[in-house]
């Protein structure tokens, strides 16, 4: 007993000047925090994690439905989109897009989508040999673990109260990283204004109460609009009513586009 | 105190001043308020025009017009999907006019026949179906039905007879292969249809000895397909031969 009570003075001389070392990493730890705390650089909430749970009490978390076997692939949802947000008409600028899978008796899957399905779909070239052919109209699935959000290095595109992914304009740098993150392909680069650009859930149309665009025009209400967690509302009935499956749910995004009747080969 | 911490406290300080200038004129104005973003820029983005009213703006001047359509096979169809983005006629209906697609061209947009569309789905073959004349012409786009009205088999099992109508079975009539009393149609469960049974009822026609058109594809009835009945491998409503 006396050996090991003397111990600590023989190995940890400091601690006989006062200031022992764990005293001594505690006024440090202290330290380093204190003074970026008090030049503003990091704010207390962020640390203790209130601004998490802020979101989760949020009133609305928007959220999108869409019913494969509805679809008949007549592309006024991507025109519709195009005239609401100012896209330019070039091919490959889309925001909202319908994808032709065609799922062959070899077991080719052949996926097409000429100009985001606005103009139509070519007639197939080998029907004999077809298995399952139907329409997938896609977008961004406004992700609550959104890679696009994490990448952006200076904080133009983030996550609304309501769940919507959405882009600074004013703010981004153009920098492109974004659109390489995306793993459902839902960013583009704007040519003239030189920003990336997304589908924001029609966020200026939410904002005065209507629904975005693109659910608005499809005439087989394919799509449906309206607030995950409510259930009291045409998306939450939606996902009551069917077999929900999101995109790529291995990558853990979280999408908040819901699809029912989706066929296994789409990705 | 000693001159080094002085030094040291001074250095501090001017680098903690020139930290402070500058990030307030790199950081915007309200970054942060909401979230690691600009707080003003939701608000910019909820300010963007409106391009399309939604149909609600529509019928609160074109009532009638509205009702009709809402009782019509097009009550899902917003009045914007024909007439496209109308807010500015909203804003000013009497100098600002939404176009009224009549050419024959945009009907098609939904209604072609594409092999990838619902198979319910009413479709048409562009080219075959009444050629040169406006689809306005015998449909109503506000209300529009089949010129027949579907009766007798279709007006029940209409996804089946729209199937059928793309088939290569397109000209045979249902009863062709069912026998369907008249009770079926007061009594549609109690009283059902007929079906074939047997192989051989195909082979009327598909056999190699039938009397049938020679385009009809033949096969040997007793041997083909082993034990397997017709319509265990081909849809009667859609028949696909490889």
């Amino acid at each position: 007993m006396k050996d090991a009570a003397a111990a600590p003075d023989r190995d940890h001389p400091a601690a006989n000047a006062g200031v022992d070392r764990r005293n001594f990493l505690w006024e440090a730890l202290k330290a380093s925090l204190g003074v970026p705390i008090a030049l503003g650089v990091v704010r207390v909430p962020e640390l203790c994690g209130m601004q998490a749970e802020a979101g989760e009490d949020a009133e609305r978390i928007y959220g999108m439905g869409i019913d494969v076997r509805k679809c008949i692939g007549c592309g006024r949802c991507a025109q519709a989109c195009k005239d609401e947000n100012d896209v330019p008409d070039e091919p490959h600028f889309v925001n909202t897009w319908v994808e032709r899978y065609v799922i062959r008796s070899d077991g080719e899957v052949s996926v097409d989508s000429p100009n985001g399905g606005i103009d139509g779909f070519p007639p197939l070239e080998e029907e004999g040999g077809t298995v399952r052919t139907f329409f997938v109209p896609k977008l961004c699935n406004h992700c609550e673990e959104a890679p696009c959000v994490q990448v952006c290095p200076v904080g133009a595109t983030f996550i609304t109260d309501d769940g919507a992914v959405l882009v600074d304009e004013e703010y981004c740098i153009g920098c492109g990283y974004c659109v390489q993150a995306c793993p459902y392909g839902a960013r583009w680069f704007d040519p003239v204004k030189h920003v990336a650009r997304k589908c924001t859930f029609c966020y200026h149309r939410l904002a005065r109460g209507k629904v975005p665009a693109c659910v608005e025009v499809c005439p087989t209400s394919a799509r449906m609009f309206g607030e995950v967690g409510h259930r009291a509302n045409p998306l939450a009935r939606f996902l009551r009513f069917n077999d929900i499956q999101v995109l790529k749910p291995h990558l853990n995004t979280k999408p908040k586009v819901f699809y029912a009747n989706l066929d296994g080969e789409v990705r | 105190m000693p001159q080094q911490v002085t030094r040291l406290g001074i250095a501090f300080a001017v680098l903690a001043v020139v930290f402070l200038a500058v990030r307030q004129r790199l950081v915007p104005d309200t970054f942060g308020e909401l979230g690691h973003y600009r707080a003003a820029a939701v608000d910019t983005i909820a300010a963007y025009p409106l391009q399309y009213a939604g149909h609600e703006e529509c019928t609160l001047c074109h009532r009638p017009i509205a009702e009709k359509r809402g009782d019509s096979n097009h009550a899902g169809v917003s009045c914007e999907v024909c007439h496209g983005p109308a807010a500015g006629h909203v804003a000013a209906p009497g100098s600002v006019k939404p176009p009224a697609p009549r050419e024959r061209g945009f009907c098609p947009l939904c209604h072609g026949y594409d092999a990838s569309r619902p198979s319910g789905f009413p479709q048409i073959d562009p080219v075959a179906h009444n050629p040169t004349v406006p689809c306005m012409t015998c449909h109503d786009p506000h209300a529009p039905e089949p010129p027949v009205i579907p009766g007798a088999c279709r007006a029940c099992h209409g996804q089946i007879a729209s199937q059928k109508a793309v088939s290569h079975h397109a000209t045979l009539p249902c009863l062709t292969c069912h026998d369907a009393p008249d009770e079926h149609k007061s009594a549609p469960r109690a009283v059902r249809p007929g079906k074939p049974s047997a192989r051989d009822f195909c082979g009327t026609c598909h056999a190699e000895d039938a009397v049938s058109p020679s385009h009809i594809p033949r096969v040997a009835i007793s041997t083909h397909g082993e034990d397997y009945l017709c319509w265990q491998c081909h849809y009667p409503h859609h028949p696909e031969a490889d």
